[in-house]
């Protein structure tokens, strides 16, 4: 029990982290001034987040543990985010189109997580489901705005929302780790999260003129720590400092 | 002619009389110019300013420097664009400047073409870059123009708190292991003469001031400036325990100031002219994002028309 809920901790710090890892990376080179800091919010909200959750993780860890041991001295198969947040942003469609599916997906689990018999949980939920609020709504704004632009703002999101629809499957699959937390009245029912999930999604593809993909084959292991080859270049990114000076403080 | 030389006379009154000019007010062509050149290059540098510290966003050591880092330079993201809607106050339209800065027309601050190889860059260029950037905008927060001014109060106050998260990631460094400590020195050393570049060329050496002293666009000349800026920032590298990489710097009782070697003023132009380490990178960092971005900003407008478009139907229909 206290190992699965130090996981679910971690599946919730690690999404936020390499989610606002991987949107940092847009920092500088926007389409627009004006996009460029709406993303850069986003990615500060998950960095923001994520902090919250690896200082949770770090005390049920115990001594000697911080959140930057947590974020920085774990490697890839310790990393339990799901996949979809760890792969390559691609064009301003692709990341729309990741952002979009992700967002309404964490807005439905943390509104769930408001309900929470830990109180810790419970307590970030608070704080993060404002942000992830306007997260959802942004994205979704600008999935249609996409959607219903040009044909080659439409033909681009499209290929994108395809190319995505294999990571998403691993969002709601229920492992041991899930099943445990959703008995102790800790986590969240998955397959009710899809359901939400999937009527929002529709509703909002559907308004931005574009095709839902087929459900087929899924990828998953990401939350169990069986990552894509691009994590690893993630955290190498990240982590490659501090590692080399594990004595020193920043 | 006897016309608008009153109406020069009669503007040069107002402005010495330390009124604030408004975008209606009538104003020197010359003036007006001079000013849309100063602010848009002030808001290029801004922007491109964003690419030296974004290369380490990703990279920060801690999460908490990670979430500040991330944090600044979306502030540089909101002063350029503060910036550029001052500039249209004057009837600059912000597209074409920003495609004057990306065909190479316009200029932007040199200092964003040194690259940042290690972490204690991003301390030294807040310390350091930003706070020379402080020393000349507290000036032009009382600059003529009001909506620059108005700005520029904005700036000033984040700007202070970038440079003091820039001294306190050097403080940490300047504290720590012997590896960090030379982190630290070898960056002061990187940045310490651009820094003093940026103050512009010697008075002597600067034909346009003169004329924008007289309107009271600038308040200082660069040499005050740049003395002001060593003598508040000696004393900071010394209780950071670190060498300013200077060795004529000395404290001067008589004048009340420190005396200084000079400055390489062949590496300022060279840097000016496309030399710099960075020239390129950065250029091409802003036209990537810019091209890359190009079918975005088309389908945002295709669908704003769209819209507009179906609320005029709703409208006619009801």
């Amino acid at each position: 029990m206290k190992d699965q809920l130090l996981q679910y901790t971690l599946r919730l710090g690690d999404n936020a982290l390499i989610l606002g890892q991987r949107l940092g990376e847009w920092c500088g080179h926007g389409p627009i001034l004006e996009q460029d800091i709406a993303l850069t919010n986003i990615a500060l909200d998950q960095l923001g987040q994520a902090r919250l959750l690896m200082q949770y993780a770090a005390e049920q860890k115990g001594e000697g543990y911080t959140e930057d041991k947590m974020a920085f001295f774990r490697d890839v198969t310790e990393y339990h985010n799901c996949l979809m947040v760890e792969l390559k942003n691609g064009d301003w469609g692709r990341t729309i189109a990741r952002q979009f599916l992700f967002d309404t997906y964490n807005y439905f689990f943390y509104t769930a997580l408001l309900s929470s018999a830990d109180e810790r949980l419970k307590d970030i939920a608070q704080k993060a489901i404002k942000e992830i609020t306007y997260h959802a709504q942004w994205s979704a704004e600008w999935l249609i705005r996409l959607g219903d632009g040009t044909e080659e703002s439409h033909r681009r999101v499209q290929e994108s929302l395809n190319d995505l629809w294999e990571w998403t499957g691993e969002m709601f699959m229920m492992d041991e780790v899930d099943k445990a937390m959703l008995e102790a009245g800790i986590g969240v029912d998955l397959n009710r999260i899809k359901e939400q999930w999937d009527q929002k999604v529709s509703q909002i593809i559907e308004m931005a003129t574009l095709t839902k993909p087929e459900d087929g084959w899924m990828q998953s292991g990401g939350k169990q720590g069986e990552h894509s080859e691009y994590l690893g270049y993630v955290l190498a990114e990240m982590q490659h400092l501090p590692r080399m000076h594990p004595e020193a403080e920043w | 002619m006897t016309k608008e030389m009153n109406l020069e006379e009669r503007f040069q009154a107002y402005v010495d009389g330390e009124n604030k000019v408004e975008p209606k007010d009538w104003m020197p062509e010359k003036y007006r110019k001079t000013l849309v050149r100063q602010i848009s290059q002030h808001a290029h540098s801004e922007v491109v300013g964003m690419l030296p510290e974004a290369n380490w966003i990703t990279r920060a050591p801690s999460l908490r420097r990670k979430v500040a880092l991330l944090a600044k330079v979306q502030d540089e993201a909101g002063h350029g664009l503060y910036l550029y809607s001052a500039a249209e106050t004057l009837g600059a339209d912000r597209m074409d400047l920003v495609e004057d800065l990306l065909s190479g027309k316009a200029k932007y601050s040199s200092i964003f073409n040194y690259p940042t190889p290690t972490w204690a860059d991003i301390g030294a260029i807040g310390w350091l870059v930003d706070g020379a950037a402080i020393a000349n905008q507290v000036m032009l927060c009382r600059t003529s123009y009001g909506p620059y001014s108005r700005a520029m109060v904005r700036i000033c106050k984040e700007e202070s708190f970038h440079q003091r998260q820039g001294y306190e990631i050097l403080m940490s460094l300047a504290k720590g292991t012997p590896a960090q400590k030379k982190m630290a020195q070898e960056a002061l050393n990187r940045w310490w003469w651009p820094s003093l570049m940026m103050f512009g060329p010697t008075d002597d050496n600067s034909p346009n001031s003169a004329q924008s002293m007289k309107w009271k666009i600038k308040r200082k000349s660069n040499d005050e400036l740049r003395q002001e800026f060593i003598d508040k920032t000696v004393p900071q590298a010394e209780y950071l325990g670190l060498t300013v990489p200077d060795k004529n710097l000395k404290w001067n009782e008589e004048r009340g100031h420190y005396d200084f070697g000079t400055i390489d003023w062949e590496e300022f132009y060279q840097v000016i002219s496309g030399n710099g380490k960075c020239n390129k990178q950065r250029m091409k960092a802003r036209q990537d994002a810019h091209n890359a971005g190009a079918w975005v900003r088309e389908a945002a407008n295709a669908y704003a028309e769209k819209q507009a478009a179906r609320k005029a139907e709703e409208g006619s229909a009801a």
